[in-house]
């Protein structure tokens, strides 16, 4: 009997692959014996004006096969000759700019491509780039936010004030509501620059097949069949004329989504050129220097509340750094504009912020994008009030929470996809009870007496968020199975090790019958599914997810046709079972499913003994077309799943810390997690995500920064001085806990968890390292040093 | 991420490895690679020839008597802190290389590499310093032996010639009534550290050795220091910087802390 799979803790079937070291990621990609390697000149200064590159000593360098500057590409392509796209325009983004493929006489960020070498293998190509020289006239870079916004110097000569956007949302009118409020609080809070890092950095590989006129190309990436329209745009080919096919892909956090990297474009550019096979493969230190970070705001915030701690009007202003240009338009700060507001209800809302130039790589979303500022934002606000009227901060919390009888909610803003900012389902007091009581919220203070009795300094957080997930514009599914009985799914957002082969053909398998060993999954690949958006926003399983129950259940529908036909029953008394159709309660009358795909699928020839049964001799009504005016040859599905909006996930972290009175060494003393996506279609993977994103997050709280100085150079562009955690320095174990409350959007009933587990990072460590301290945490990340520094500052100002 | 292009050589005898190294003003030793095989690939060194001490014979020994610990240049330090002789004959040794680097490199990298090396941050060239070791080196004029005061000669920087091969480094024993502790705050598990210190305590004498906090290993007489300035006392012979993890103030914090740390554990283990 095939038992049903949704909701069950399946083995990812991925592992046995990775874990095997039979991954094969883009680097492993064989295209032959003739590939040739390309390698790029990068500035090594934020801000200059390129007056020259010499290319002339490195074209007689033996190996080498072609050395372009931004002189040579309208040559070869026209569209390259034009910036790189905006790929998400909005009204207030009065000031976008993208970076050209090749600079183009400015040069914005260390890091930025300024000439590409193709030769023999990347020790030549990285010979040769070492040869290439540039004239530049250094220009003074701005570096910061507190830089950007003193505009004393401009990142772009025809960007006033280094302002790309400015952008507004209100609900009710805030500033009025502050003003008449009993109490007020302000607030400056800041979070640092950070990147997310993929074990894998980027990478392209590209072959041209000139009998076919044809390019083919693998790539690391979040979203191939976005990568393939702006491949066909900029090298002025149709669309039918290129295929992106998306590998194994180690890890992509966000910055994946960004597309096309000047090298996504290059690579085959010069597979067209040249004729042969192309690799690019980032190293470590360009993946610092010429991916892109994210993270980097200050914000303001002013609010007004009640002797109960309830919030009638919350005003927050924000500087947002998106770097030297801006490809992916305002997502992270809309997305934190929107996602600050977390499980509340603030009386009004006014929200306004300032997207800036600064001379750094550019920002693009990472895992949480805009969320884990938003949240640190809230959730301080939060313990502030809390504070303020010496109340327990999960009882504030818990009075200016949405409760469970008012979903649909309307926040009253416009999200990151231009639609309302509406929560779907929730119930954030249960969540609350479940963490207070995985945590032993209730019994801390005795814990917390109890060490200081010892000398010793502990501190408990909290935080909540709301994230939505999910996100349009739609996603498909194609469905096909095969004269074997195998099912092989189809859908063309990208995978990153989430283990979407695994809940995909969990969810087909359920649909279908069939065990789940018979289904295979295909993402990523533009010849299997040509239509797509991409794997960002949490969104996989809602959206393919989705989309796979519905192509899935198309195939059933057609199944269950055929089979009631040949085994002359009606539909309703059919039911498949482990792969065979049979009537209910008489099971020796059944039909396999491959003898469906068989009889699906009217044959003139055959070819072995199970398609004699479906040649033109055998089966049909000689009466009637083999083929039906409203039917198709096969046994297929195929449909899309377009939501009207997102569905919105929520949890709660709670962490305990010890802080070394006299080293200010942080110590992790327990970490808890209630977590609600819904409907769970496989426990053992969202964990899975929840440990990851907890281990990412105590990165970006405690370790993670770029550190850049006043030239714009990146301090700790290596993993010697990035501090990202080893398994030593992320909790031993996480407790998890999870709610189920489904979403009405979608036919499962679920909703995104690929992001959850790193937004309430920055907010929850602050909030229990404060506790501990006894004074409050506006800056993350925060180190040792800087705890230090803290305490050296409070004590003097005590002093004085 | 490549390194620029050199030549390699992999000498099947010390002898042949000199004159390798010594045929080219452009060579350096390959031992471990761990701190070598970076510096190539982020193109910061760029020699013109590497000689491949890995496959000369007879250099992987560890030996401890009773003078001391005896380590050749191509025990890998996870050898040295295997070694249980090590841990009796002297202690140090084995405490402070449990804090170099993780295992993996543990696996590869060599103690005397890591000595010649000679980084300030590194734990053994301060422990050598601090008991007072030395190196024997190997070069075209024959052996000498080089004393731990006088090989640490500025940052990365040692007092071998380009010509001479490290064979070995020596380690006198832990005297008896004498005791050795040792402590490093490091932002992650196996991190280079903040600010690392042990401590050598006997009958007559009080010494430090101190990693992170200057420019070369170095130590520091504590002798009759009581015990609330030791931190104090020895911060007047260190210079502890600022970089991008920790401040000049939070280094000399935790030189307080340490110093006051591992001179009381010296201590206890001396009584
Ligand atoms: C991620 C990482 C973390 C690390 N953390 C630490 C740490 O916490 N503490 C620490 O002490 N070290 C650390 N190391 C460095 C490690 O201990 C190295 O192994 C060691 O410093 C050098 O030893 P090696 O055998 O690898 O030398 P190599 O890298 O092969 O050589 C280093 C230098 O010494 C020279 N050299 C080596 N052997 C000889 C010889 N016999 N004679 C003459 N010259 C020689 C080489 O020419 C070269 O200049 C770390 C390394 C890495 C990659």
């Amino acid at each position: 009997m095939t038992t049903k799979l949704f909701g069950t803790r399946v083995q990812r079937v991925e592992d046995q692959r990775f874990l095997r070291g039979h991954g094969r990621y883009v680097d492993d990609v064989a295209v032959g014996p003739t590939t040739l390697h390309a390698a790029v000149l990068r500035s090594p200064h934020a801000h200059a004006r390129v007056l020259d590159v010499h290319v002339d000593d490195v074209l007689d360098l033996e190996g080498v096969h072609a050395v372009w500057t931004y002189e040579d590409l309208a040559d070869l392509s026209t569209a390259m000759a034009d910036p790189l796209p905006l790929l998400i325009p909005h009204p207030t983004l009065t000031h976008g700019r993208t970076q050209y493929a090749l600079a183009n006489a400015e040069v914005n960020y260390v890091g930025e491509a300024i000439a590409f070498v193709v030769a023999d293998d990347r020790y030549v190509a990285e010979d040769a780039v070492g040869r290439i020289r540039v004239d530049y006239e250094v220009l003074p870079p701005v570096v910061g936010i507190d830089a950007a916004r003193a505009a004393r110097n401009l990142v772009h000569e025809d960007v006033p004030g280094n302002v790309g956007a400015r952008m507004e949302q209100s609900n009710g009118d805030a500033p009025a509501a502050i003003a008449a409020a009993p109490h007020t609080l302000t607030l400056d809070l800041t979070v640092e620059r950070s990147a997310c890092q993929p074990m894998e950095g980027r990478g392209t590989v590209a072959r041209w097949d000139p009998d076919v006129n044809r390019l083919t190309v693998w790539t690391s990436t979040q979203t191939s069949t976005g990568v393939r329209a702006a491949i066909a745009v900029k090298l002025g080919l149709d669309l039918g004329q290129v295929d992106v096919v998306t590998p194994d892909v180690g890890g992509g956090f966000g910055v994946k989504i960004n597309h096309p990297w000047p090298e996504e474009l290059l690579v085959p550019l010069a597979a067209r050129a040249l004729g042969r096979p192309v690799k690019f493969i980032e190293d470590r230190r360009e993946h610092f220097i010429s991916s892109a970070h994210e993270r980097g705001q200050v914000h303001h915030v002013e609010v007004g509340f009640d002797d109960d701690g309830r919030v009638l009007g919350l005003d927050v202003t924000f500087w947002h750094d998106h770097g030297a240009y801006t490809p992916y338009g305002l997502i992270v700060p809309i997305i934190t504009s929107t996602q600050l507001l977390g499980p509340y209800k603030p009386g009004a809302y006014r929200v306004s912020f300032e997207s800036l130039y600064t001379n750094t790589v550019i920002v693009t979303p990472y895992r949480g994008a805009g969320r884990p500022q938003g949240c640190f934002v809230m959730e301080r606000t939060m313990d502030a009030i809390a504070e303020a009227l010496g109340k327990d901060r999960a009882e504030v919390r818990a009075t200016n929470f949405i409760q469970p009888d008012e979903f649909p909610f309307d926040q009253g803003l416009i999200f990151q996809d231009g639609r309302q900012l509406e929560y779907d389902s929730g119930d954030y007091p249960a969540s609350l009870e479940k963490i207070k009581e995985l945590v032993g919220w209730d019994e801390f203070p005795a814990f917390k007496a109890e060490m200081a009795a010892q000398g010793r300094q502990v501190g408990i957080g909290l935080a909540c968020y709301v994230e939505g997930t999910g996100v349009g514009p739609y996603e498909g599914a194609h469905v096909h199975i095969e004269t074997s009985g195998k099912v092989k799914v189809a859908t063309g957002l990208t995978t990153q090790g989430q283990g979407h082969a695994t809940v995909f053909a969990q969810i087909a398998a359920d649909v279908l019958g069939v065990p789940i060993e018979d289904v295979e999954v295909v993402t990523g690949d533009t010849r299997r599914m040509a239509y797509a958006v991409g794997t960002f926003a949490s969104r996989a399983a809602v959206m393919s997810g989705s989309a796979i129950h519905l192509a899935a259940t198309r195939a059933r529908e057609k199944v269950l046709r055929i089979a009631a036909d040949a085994l002359e029953a009606s539909e309703d008394d059919l039911e498949i079972v482990d792969g065979v159709v049979s009537v209910k309660g008489a099971p020796t009358s059944s039909i396999a499913l491959g003898t469906i795909a068989v009889l699906s699928n009217p044959l003139r020839y055959a070819f072995d003994e199970q398609s004699k049964l479906a040649t033109q001799f055998s089966v049909g009504d000689p009466g009637k077309p083999p083929v039906a005016e409203d039917d198709e040859p096969g046994l297929e599905g195929k449909d899309f799943y377009s939501p009207e909006r997102s569905t919105f996930a929520s949890g709660m972290h709670a962490v305990v810390v010890e802080t070394d009175p006299l080293t200010a060494e942080i110590k992790i003393l327990r970490y808890a997690v209630v977590h609600d996506c819904g409907y769970l279609i496989n426990p053992m993977i969202v964990e899975g995500q929840i440990h990851g994103g907890v281990a990412q997050g105590v990165g970006g709280a405690l370790y993670e920064r770029m550190a850049y100085d006043e030239s714009g150079q990146l301090l700790n562009a290596s993993f010697m001085d990035f501090l990202m955690p080893y398994v030593t320095e992320v909790p031993t174990s996480i407790e998890i806990d999870h709610l189920e409350t489904p979403s009405p959007l979608n036919p499962l009933g679920i909703k995104g968890a690929g992001e959850a587990g790193v937004i309430p990072s920055a907010a929850v460590f602050a909030a229990a390292i404060s506790d501990a301290e006894g004074f409050a945490i506006t800056a993350m990340p925060i180190s040792p040093s800087e705890l230090y520094a803290l305490r050296l500052a409070r004590s003097s100002k005590e002093t004085s | 991420m490549k390194p620029a292009p050199f030549d390699y050589v992999r000498p099947g005898s010390l002898d042949d490895a000199i004159v390798a190294l010594a045929g080219d003003p452009g060579a350096k030793v390959l031992a471990g690679g761990q701190s070598l095989v970076p510096l190539l690939s982020m193109r910061l060194a760029a020699p013109s020839r590497l000689v491949d001490i890995n496959g000369l014979p007879g250099l992987d020994s560890v030996e401890a008597g009773p003078d001391g610990v005896r380590i050749g240049a191509l025990a890998r330090h996870a050898d040295v802190l295997a070694s249980d002789d090590v841990r009796r004959v002297q202690p140090l040794v084995s405490l402070a290389l449990a804090d170099v680097a993780h295992a993996t490199i543990r696996n590869r990298g060599t103690t005397v590499g890591s000595i010649v090396h000679a980084d300030a941050a590194a734990e053994m060239p301060m422990v050598l310093r601090l008991l007072g070791g030395s190196v024997d080196v190997a070069g075209p004029s024959g052996r000498r032996t080089i004393k731990a005061d006088d090989l640490f000669v500025g940052p990365l920087e040692s007092s071998l010639h380009h010509d001479e091969i490290a064979v070995s480094a020596f380690f006198p024993a832990l005297p008896a009534g004498a005791g050795v502790a040792f402590e490093e705050i490091a932002r992650r598990h196996g991190d280079y550290a903040l600010c690392g210190v042990a401590a050598l305590v006997t009958d007559d004498a009080v010494h430090a050795g101190y990693l992170s906090v200057c420019d070369v290993p170095t130590v520091v007489d504590l002798t009759g220091v009581a015990d609330g300035d030791l931190g104090d006392a020895a911060l007047e012979h260190l210079d502890p910087g600022d970089d991008i993890h920790a401040s000049a103030a939070y280094r000399s914090q935790l030189v307080r802390v340490l110093t006051a740390r591992v001179v009381a554990a010296a201590r206890r283990m001396a009584a």
